[in-house]
């Protein structure tokens, strides 16, 4: 199962990217471990610059932005 | 160049609804229907100028530019410019802000990144630009880059790092420099990445829209009826306590830029010095107790307020002399 994190601080961009995450796996028909990271320090170790993050299986694969349904999709 | 929204407002409230030119409502509703659709068109291509900026100056390169270089001073100056370029997210102003010390970024011109990054940002200058022209918005953008430049490099002077938080400090000590250079991960190019810039830019509009037409619909409805010089008489009398009344009274609301602008610009228009007025935007938008708040995680109250007074000092003091200038 695949582990996907949400690093935010808890603004709508955050959110949002939250909700489509969610949505992107119902139309995959996929099932994952979705967290929302919102603690700081635990953000940091990810060695960011800019809020929300989209983190695949300790991957990196988005950040500053909230990513589109079908964004998401083409990395799950 | 916006000479169609005006005749597009003139046929639809003059003809359309056949409202009389020269009622308060008539001209309460034109200057609504102008002013919004100038300022959305004006929104949306500034965005997206910006995002094109950002595309080749993405945050994590401009962090490697100021602490590659030795700058001589300049890199104050060079914090503020890029605060300027970056969009502004007060969520991200917390991680940036140990980016920039975790890379060994001195913390004043961290600081001259956070002061203008809220200060001067792409829907305040598109706002700007709508309501009060080109020169007043070089003088607003100019003066926020200048205020962080100075700004930063004062918090600079204060030695203040024994007061960031400890879990910070701790980072602070660990921090070394980046060395190696900045490599753009994406391969794509500018005409690739368009529709993704284009669906961003419109995505923002989209989302404060809402808060463009409550700012101009208050300041529509403000035009048509608070009559002229009505502030004037009370606040625009160029009276020298009105620039940090105005300013104190700024720093707690945390207002919108594109919900604020349309209000100062009837505030202008009746009357209120365009210093004052500026100095009440800037610290609207670039201070507020919901960033100090953030902040919060990461230093102590009284670097907070450290932080607070310098930057409110500096916008009363541009206030001042924009009155004396302009």
């Amino acid at each position: 199962m695949k582990s996907i994190k949400i690093l935010g601080t808890g603004c709508p961009k955050c959110k949002t990217m939250f909700n489509n995450v969610n949505e992107a796996l119902k139309n995959k028909g996929l099932d994952a471990n979705v967290e929302k990271i919102e603690d700081i320090q635990e953000i940091m170790k990810y060695n960011v610059l800019s809020t929300p993050v989209l983190v695949i299986d300790e991957d990196i694969k988005v950040k500053g932005k909230a990513a589109s349904v079908s964004e998401i999709e083409s990395y799950l | 160049m916006f000479e169609w929204t005006q005749a597009f407002a003139d046929w639809l409230i003059y003809k359309v609804f056949n409202i009389a030119p020269d009622s308060s409502l008539g001209e309460a509703l034109n200057f609504f229907v102008y002013d919004t659709i100038k300022i959305l068109v004006l929104l949306f291509v500034i965005v997206f100028i910006m995002g094109v900026v950002n595309m080749y100056f993405p945050i994590e390169r401009l962090k490697n530019y100021l602490n590659r270089k030795k700058l001589y001073g300049l890199e104050y100056l060079l914090g503020s410019t890029f605060g300027a370029i970056t969009p502004f997210c007060s969520c991200s102003s917390v991680p940036l802000f140990i980016g920039f010390v975790q890379g060994g970024i001195p913390l004043g011109v961290t600081f001259s990144f956070l002061i203008t990054s809220p200060l001067v940002n792409e829907v305040a200058i598109a706002m700007f630009l709508g309501l009060f022209g080109w020169k007043a918005t070089l003088i607003y953008a100019g003066s926020g880059i200048i205020l962080g430049t100075l700004g930063g490099w004062i918090l600079g002077k204060f030695n203040l790092e024994p007061l960031l938080s400890d879990w910070v400090q701790k980072i602070l000590n660990n921090s070394e420099a980046d060395t190696e250079e900045y490599q753009d991960d994406s391969k794509q190019s500018l005409v690739q990445r368009l529709p993704d810039i284009t669906k961003e830019a419109w995505d923002l509009v989209k989302g404060i829209l809402i808060y463009v037409i409550i700012g101009i619909g208050i300041g529509a409805a403000m035009h048509g009826y608070v009559p002229e010089n009505f502030f004037a008489e009370y606040l625009g009398s160029g009276a020298w306590w009105t620039v940090p009344l105005a300013v104190l009274l700024a720093v707690p609301m945390y207002a919108n830029a594109a919900g604020i602008v349309p209000v100062i610009q009837v505030f202008v228009a009746k009357g209120v010095p365009l210093g004052t007025a500026i100095a009440f935007m800037m610290a609207t938008v670039g201070l507020s107790i919901p960033e100090g708040t953030l902040l919060k995680k990461v230093m102590s109250w009284q670097l907070i307020a450290i932080f607070f007074g310098v930057v409110t000092l500096f916008i009363i003091l541009s206030g001042f002399l924009f009155n004396i200038l302009l």
